[in-house]
């Protein structure tokens, strides 16, 4: 379609953008590898170590570069395998309930009841609430174990209080996270759901298809690739969630990763250990991303 | 069996009246067309004996059974689609199988079903494909086979070949035929086409604004037309409506009279005029003539007609076949 001509112009053309989103992209992904290498802590007797030319860091005398040493203590750490063991429960947590609630949420809001509109933009509002105000909120409001909304539901029917952060934090993180990601997952299936073809739901009428086989073999097919789109995009922002642990306080037991990366950089002070954890982590989700895309990469195709 | 009796049917959304009131008897084994200009009803009135919409009141009988309110699966009639409606993500067995399969039928009675229709419309090598691998024709041939396993009373076409392409089109049409030759089931089928209603129909159920204009086999619909509107829809080219002072002179308000019964005479003659355009097609050469206060009239000449526009040509009505219409558009007798 293009001539020689044409397009030459749109590769200068885009050159610029190409080249700042590289540099974006790649600047602080370079850096931080360069600092997992280095021994680098905020604390140190020489702070200066990351300041330091290649050459003088080479040197055996500043031992400033500490090799594999920060992956090696990170990769041992015992509270590395509790933050990826927290990591992954709260993904397959929140994916599970979101999918699975978004999709009867989105039945529900597909039929012609009265208000929809406003219903189905109620649906969504969890959404535009900040991760750091919806911590709070639960926290203080619906969980707390004295005043919380939940403890007044279970006190008024005889039963006892729960302390939602102080004994199941991790329950608790899932159920806030999970709260948050139903409105997506929602958004999506149900606008998958609007755009079912008028005539095949007449043809399965007329086929006599009862309404669980029309679930079963008409709209779960038919949602298969925004499921698919919806695992894929939340995967990738619950292996990131860390306000929601932070600002409930429920980093000691229900840690994640970046929690962990948090941990070492600004509570150790060692810039050297979390970049290592950084580095980590990102390999930790590559290698989910990758069985994903292998697992349901095939519903994205044709 | 599969008769069909419409009593009185009645639909309308809200205020929009879609069928005012439609009386219809369709016989056993009959092949019957509805047609009609877009927006005339002719889809509403197949999906209410589908039972895919509910009547406003009247009645629907099927072999004189009463299924106003019996579900579409429980009337044993089969639809095939204007889009097919085939199931994505199904393969072409399974497509054909479903209804089968919702109605509980045992693994092998399928199995040989799908195996005798997937013969009869020619998908045996394609039964393993997905909708998405299939050419056009062979999309609408699996959906009649959808329809073909359940051994309805009576086939529902809604507009069945508009989707395909010219050629193809005829192909299917034929198709369409033989197979209910072959079934010898009632089929009740909906298009716009008039031409796909002369060459399929038994009988043509004419429908306008809802209402039921003439209802008839193809030839008598072709030539005792009932009203000015059945007279301009059916036929190709269509049939010159005059209307003035031409018309007054044979006590009419309109008189309508088809190309081919307009000869081309040399002198005297009803109308005078010249020709604009001529249009030829080999077999025949159809003339648009303005005719003065005529109005532009379509003549049918022989293939080889040799006239140019510009050239005046005097044109004389066949008496016995000039139709007459009242001021209401009813035919005078």
């Amino acid at each position: 379609m293009a001539t020689q001509q044409t397009r030459s112009i749109g590769r200068i053309a885009v050159a610029p953008s190409v080249l700042a989103l590289f540099l974006w992209m790649i600047v602080p992904l370079a850096m931080t590898i360069w600092f997992s290498f280095l021994r680098y802590n905020l604390l140190d007797s020489n702070p200066a170590c990351s300041l330091m030319t290649p050459a003088a860091l080479l040197d055996e005398a500043n031992r400033c570069l500490a090799g594999t040493t920060n992956y090696y203590y990170f990769l041992t750490d015992p509270a590395f395998f509790k933050a990826m063991r927290n990591s992954l429960l709260l993904v397959f947590w929140v994916l599970v309930i979101s999918v699975a609630g978004g999709t009867l949420l989105a039945l529900l809001l597909d039929q012609a009841i009265y208000g929809r509109n406003i219903v189905r933009l109620m649906v969504i509002a969890p959404f535009f609430v900040m991760p750091t105000v919806s911590a709070l909120v639960w926290k203080n409001m619906m969980m707390h174990p004295v005043q919380g909304f939940l403890a007044w539901i279970t006190k008024s029917m005889g039963l006892g209080a729960i302390d939602w952060f102080a004994h199941y934090p991790m329950t608790a993180i899932v159920i806030m996270v999970s709260w948050q990601w139903l409105p997506f997952a929602t958004l999506i299936i149900l606008t998958a759901l609007q755009s079912f073809d008028e005539e095949q739901k007449e043809a399965a009428q007329m086929d006599g298809t009862p309404p669980f086989s029309f679930f079963w073999y008409m709209i779960v097919p038919h949602l298969a690739r925004p499921v698919t789109v919806v695992i894929l995009i939340e995967t990738i922002f619950l292996l990131n969630v860390f306000a929601e642990i932070y600002v409930s306080g429920s980093g000691g037991r229900a840690g994640n990763l970046p929690f962990l990366v948090y941990q070492y950089g600004l509570i150790s002070n060692d810039i050297g250990g979390a970049s290592a954890g950084g580095i980590v982590a990102v390999v930790l989700a590559n290698i989910v991303a990758f069985f994903l895309m292998r697992m349901i990469g095939k519903n994205l195709e044709g | 069996m599969g008769t069909i009796s419409l009593k009185n049917v009645r639909k309308a959304f809200g205020e929009a009246v879609i069928i005012p009131g439609a009386d219809l008897e369709i016989k056993d084994g009959e092949f019957i067309v509805f047609v009609g200009p877009s927006g005339c009803g002719k889809s509403t009135l197949l999906r209410l004996i589908a039972g895919l919409e509910d009547l406003t009141s009247g009645q629907i009988l099927i072999d004189g059974e009463d299924v106003t309110d019996v579900p579409p699966a429980k009337r044993g009639l089969a639809m095939v689609f204007q889009s097919y409606a085939l199931y994505p993500h199904m393969s072409v067995r399974n497509n054909i199988a479903f209804g089968l399969k919702m109605a509980g039928m045992p693994k092998s009675d399928i199995d040989a079903k799908v195996a005798k229709a997937a013969a009869t419309l020619n998908l045996a090598d394609y039964l393993e494909r997905k909708p998405r691998q299939l050419s056009g024709g062979q999309r609408q041939r699996v959906a009649i086979g959808r329809a073909i396993v359940r051994q309805p009373k009576c086939f529902l076409f809604d507009e069945p070949l508009s989707n395909l392409d010219a050629a193809l089109r005829v192909n299917m049409r034929v198709e369409i035929m033989q197979l209910h030759q072959q079934l010898d089931a009632t089929m009740v089928y909906v298009t716009h086409d008039q031409v796909e209603a002369m060459t399929m129909a038994d009988r043509i159920v004419v429908l306008n604004k809802g209402i039921i204009e003439q209802v008839g086999s193809p030839l008598d619909l072709y030539n005792k037309p009932n009203s000015v509107f059945v007279a301009g829809f059916i036929g190709s080219p269509k049939m010159n409506l005059i209307s003035g002072a031409v018309a007054v002179k044979h006590t009419a308000a309109t008189i309508g009279i088809r190309p081919e019964h307009i000869a081309l005479l040399g002198t005297g003659g009803d109308v005078q005029g010249t020709i604009v355009l001529t249009e030829h097609l080999g077999s025949d050469s159809f003339l648009h003539v303005d005719a003065g206060e005529a109005g532009r009239l379509t003549v049918r000449a022989p293939g080889d007609y040799l006239g140019k526009p510009g050239q005046a040509v005097s044109l004389g009505f066949d008496k016995a076949r000039i139709h007459r219409f009242d001021s209401q558009g009813k035919v005078l007798v």
